[in-house]
């Protein structure tokens, strides 16, 4: 236990230099990239506090998607901060004041891993020692996302499409999505690594792996880590690879169009619908029993591999819609910079 | 207070969020507001799921047991705070894009995205409004 | 079970799978988008019947029982705030057909659409459920759509309102988190009524009361409590009419049920008024917020900033009967829900309509407007004296309520005080009057070429309700109260583990070897509705 906690001191000793670097630095370029390390290292501290499936979703969504969000955007603004802050007090305070309240609040809480804390003696009890029958997944964790509380993952689930929704409804231009309406004059946008052989080689290689391999987090969610929204981020991130090396307009072939749109619907459509279905036959919203009544631990197999299905499908087309037009926005403001998406 | 010395972990978790707490209070720059909050989501996440963490327990996936079930008798760390920090993870990355979306036009719009920049040239917007309109009324 | 057993459920579900279907369906995304909304108002109105005896409707998610699943929970409370906003919704919907294709870019509006209905779902399951992180996620949904509505208004400002209040959401919406994490650590339990309970043991736990603080500061920024009251003008001034018009009548409202159900059902109204004395702390905060919202309206240039701050002062009066800490102040709470969401919403409806007419809503075009179009203007006075809580409007039956339940728990200061503000709104609407009614006309319209008829019909309907309810009260005041006897009397109960469900015989995974006792013979016993909803 005491290299556990050494462990996590190096961790926490990290992130806390890193924070600061963000927090200094106005490259924002650097700044951005240091976040996506912040992410990172904090994965591996989610790992070793047992948290496989968040450290998972962490890894891929914020250090990777998220980076490559902030990183399109410079490439579109091309901005660094200018120096100075605002209220620095008032700030401070505000920090202050939280930061006391927070640490309060903590010194009435069991000291930290200990077994008899309430939170492992309610509800948490109940996952560890039933799931299995109930739902017979190896994954505690799949079996609580998926079935006990489907619902919060289908509130999330729509978390996701608002976000698609949104997003394009602030940044698609007028039939963006139709084939060859992407005009955008080569020398516009920050050159591509398309001319470098060995990226494009070790990318073109890697790619059939990065879908196979969401395909098989996708599969393999029952089992151990992973499951839909984590295979949905790996299979946009392949689609993602292809427009870093060869430029998002090579991308408007598979995303253009409404199919892409339509799956991001699909997705949730799914979800909904297994529970739709649920309700029809007599059963309560995402009673997954109701899909074989006389083997409700089967019903519920059936209905963890279709939501999450639906989530796999709709992240990553989301995802997908979401990079595609970051990255096919014209750059705004002056000059060209040598800063790649 | 010898409880306490068993706190720390929840207390550097909090000295970090408060970190991204600050720099989007305290930055001017909107990538950078967003940059914050990352971080300040990302400590909320560690808060929660060092919340679920026993002490000597293992990843909440069954280990198989001895007689080919599952063995119910390990100590597993607390599945619950996990699925809720995955629900977590997800709104802090569609806040973020939705963010940087509006950060983008807001580029295109004002020409900066720096926040005091971008409130003088409201005010000034304004300012030349009402001067118009007291011109008219003088008339 | 039968439909009606699941209407809880189908509230939030008919706008929440109808966003996906309004986006793949552009062409009729706007009929559709309307049905759906006047079919979730239908449901909720149904809920209302099924709640008016003051039972509560309980619906078990997945078929999980509470705390292991997910409930949904509708209070006779739960059922009024929902019925007022997916009402309001179906209006600002309906009223989105006058110049929608012009306030969004064309080719949108089916992403616009989903967008609203997202919104409403959202809005409507932070309403509804009884789980404390299903309230964060719906909380998420329903800001999320609202950040993106607001940036679709006409200028770049709208980008800027939206950017300020997705930042200050956020910072509020982790706030709220980091609440239901405490509250979660110190009960090991999710569910309101199994944490509820839990609590009540633990009062001295400064885990608890760190966890009351940061529920109560997040939602006071989402509500527009004063001094966090930064970004509501922007999201609902620079936002477009039919957005502008839902959210000034719906969002601050649902998150207002909610501070109502984190008080006094949550934490438990001993704990948070007796003990904590937090009713002192949001009686003065409501208080400067009256008076700070409704001044700085007197001095605003344009309507729908005028109005905004209006309801900054509004939400004053929302806090302040809640902070009474008594069953008269959450009745009058209610009441003030329903009358200032119907009235606001008319009213940005109506300037919606003005825009149309004069091309600008700056109070310096409305020279003469009550002679060139005098049935709008009249219809803004009347919404005006609402807002004021004349007698005869539904906003005279609400602050009458106020004043009842102030005077009654001995605060003769506070009631004083809030009569003054009102006078204080006879000031920002008198202005408002003179200009149209008394300054000589200046210039000519310049219609932008919408329907201010799709905006007047609604606005008439919503005014019309809204004196209605001010000559015939009766019934809402009927219902109110005993909501809000239901909702304050209420003794929460801890639930315990339920029985795991029995062990099927050939289960693949053999966890027979443990639970070998428990081979069922009876399959169908464990089939799913089992308690599922109680009446």
């Amino acid at each position: 236990m005491i290299e556990t906690n050494s462990i996590a001191l190096v961790f926490f000793a990290f992130l806390l230099v890193i924070g600061v670097a963000v927090t200094v630095q106005r490259n924002l370029f650097a700044a951005s990239m240091l976040t996506g390390i912040f992410s990172l290292v904090s994965a591996a501290l989610f790992t070793l506090m047992d948290a496989v499936d968040v450290a998972f979703t962490e890894a891929a969504v914020g250090a990777g998607f998220s980076t490559v969000l902030f990183l399109a955007t410079l490439a579109l603004t091309k901005d660094t901060e200018k120096p100075g802050v605002k209220r620095p007090f008032a700030a401070t305070f505000v920090v202050l004041l939280t930061g006391g309240a927070l640490i309060y609040g903590t010194l009435d809480m069991p000291a930290w891993g200990t077994s008899e804390a309430p939170i492992h003696a309610h509800t948490a009890s109940y996952f560890v020692t039933h799931s299995i029958t109930d739902i017979g997944l190896p994954n505690i964790v799949t079996s609580v996302l998926a079935s006990y509380r489907g619902y919060d993952t289908f509130g999330e689930l729509l978390v996701v499409f608002t976000a698609g929704t949104g997003v394009t409804l602030l940044m698609q231009r007028k039939g963006l999505f139709r084939p060859g309406a992407l005009a955008i004059p080569p020398k516009s946008r920050a050159p591509y690594v398309r001319e470098m052989p060995v990226v494009r080689a070790v990318a073109k290689t890697m790619l059939p792996f990065i879908l196979l391999f969401a395909l098989y987090v996708q599969a393999h969610g029952d089992f151990g880590p992973g499951g839909g929204f984590q295979a949905g981020v790996i299979f946009a991130t392949g689609f993602v690879l292809y427009g870093l090396i060869w430029g998002p307009a090579k991308l408007q072939p598979i995303i253009g169009g409404r199919p892409v749109q339509g799956l991001m619907a699909s997705g949730v459509l799914l979800y909904g619908g297994v529970g739709v279905f649920c309700l029809l036959m007599g059963y309560p919203f995402l009673d997954y029993s109701a899909l074989t009544p006389d083997h409700p631990v089967h019903g519920q197999h059936y209905g963890i591999f279709l939501v999450e299905l639906g989530v796999g499908i709709t992240v990553s087309a989301v995802m997908l819609i979401i990079y595609f037009v970051f990255s096919v926005r014209p750059r705004v403001g002056r000059g060209a910079g040598e800063l790649g998406p | 207070m010898t409880q306490a010395a068993h706190l720390w972990h929840y207390w550097l978790i909090i000295v970090l969020g408060m970190l991204g707490l600050w720099v989007v209070i305290a930055k001017r720059h909107y990538v950078k507001k967003l940059l914050g909050l990352s971080i300040f989501q990302v400590s909320v996440i560690m808060f929660y799921v060092s919340m679920g963490k026993v002490e000597g327990g293992t990843a909440p996936v069954y280990l198989p047991g001895e007689d080919g079930g599952v063995d119910l008798t390990a100590a597993y760390s607390n599945p619950l705070p996990h699925v809720l920090m995955l629900t977590a993870i997800v709104v802090g990355v569609a806040t973020t894009a939705l963010g940087l979306a509006l950060v983008v036009r807001i580029r295109e719009a004002y020409g900066t995205s720096e926040e005091d920049e971008i409130a003088a040239a409201d005010r000034a917007e304004e300012d030349e409004l009402h001067r118009q309109e007291l011109a008219e009324e003088a008339l | 079970m039968t439909l009606s057993d699941h209407l809880p459920v189908l509230l939030v579900l008919t706008p929440l799978l109808g966003a996906p279907i309004v986006s793949l369906f552009r062409s009729i995304s706007r009929p559709l988008a309307t049905l759906l909304a006047a079919a979730t108002a239908a449901i909720a109105w149904g809920l209302v019947q099924q709640t008016a005896d003051g039972s509560e409707l309980n619906y078990h998610l997945g078929g999980w029982a509470p705390p292991i699943g997910i409930e949904y929970e509708i209070s006779m409370a739960a059922a009024w705030t929902v019925a007022v906003v997916s009402t309001l919704a179906f209006f600002s919907i309906l009223a989105g057909c006058h110049n929608a294709a012009r306030e969004v870019t064309e080719g949108r509006e089916h992403l616009y659409y989903a967008a609203f209905l997202l919104c409403l779902a959202g809005l409507l399951g932070m309403a509804t459920t009884g789980d404390a992180f299903n309230v964060f996620v719906f909380l998420e949904i329903s800001s999320l759509s609202t950040y993106t509505l607001v940036a679709m208004g006409k200028g770049r400002r709208s980008f800027t309102a939206a950017f300020n209040y997705l930042i200050l959401g956020t910072i509020g919406g982790t706030f709220i988190l980091l609440g239901i994490g405490l509250a979660f650590q110190a009960t090991g339990s999710l569910n309101i009524d199994d944490i509820a309970a839990r609590i009540q043991d633990l009062r001295g736990s400064r885990t608890v009361l760190v966890a009351f603080g940061f529920l109560a500061t997040g939602l006071s920024i989402k509500l527009a409590v004063f001094p966090l009251h930064q970004w509501l003008p922007g999201a609902y001034a620079e936002s477009p009419t039919a957005v502008g018009a839902f959210l000034a009548g719906t969002a601050t409202k649902v998150i207002y049920f909610q501070l109502i159900r984190v008080c006094v059902m949550l934490f438990g109204a001993s704990y948070v008024f007796e003990e904590l004395h937090f009713g002192t702390l949001l009686r003065w905060l409501s208080v400067f917020g009256m008076f700070v919202g409704s001044l700085a309206a007197v001095y605003q240039t344009s309507l729908k900033r005028l109005l905004a701050f209006s309801s900054i002062g509004q939400v004053g009066y929302l806090t302040l009967a809640l902070s009474l800490g008594s069953e008269l102040g959450v009745r009058a709470g209610l009441l003030h829900l329903a009358a200032h969401g119907i009235t606001k919403c008319a009213l940005f409806l109506v300037t919606g309509a003005i825009v149309a007419t004069t091309g600008s809503d700056r109070l310096s075009r409305l020279a003469g407007f009550g002679k060139r179009r005098p049935l709008i203007a009249f219809a803004f006075v009347v919404g005006g004296i609402g807002l004021i809580g004349v007698p005869g409007t539904a906003g005279f039956v609400s602050k009458w309520a106020l004043l009842r339940a102030a005077f009654e728990s001995g605060h003769t200061i506070i009631a004083v005080l809030s009569l003054a503000s009102s006078m204080i709104a006879v000031v920002y609407v008198w202005r408002v009057v003179e200009v149209m009614y008394l300054k000589p006309s200046v210039e000519t319209d310049s219609a932008d070429g919408s329907r201010p008829w799709a905006l007047m019909v609604p606005a008439s309907i919503l005014l019309a309700v809204s004196i209605g309810a001010g000559l015939y009260s009766a019934p809402a005041t009927a219902y109110a109260s005993r909501a809000a006897s239901t909702l304050w009397n209420r003794v929460p109960v801890a639930a315990g583990l339920p029985e795991p469900r029995p062990v099927h015989h050939d289960d693949a995974h053999d966890a027979a070897a443990e639970h070998g006792a428990h081979e069922s013979a009876a399959p169908e016993g464990q089939a799913g509705p089992e308690e599922g909803s109680t009446p």
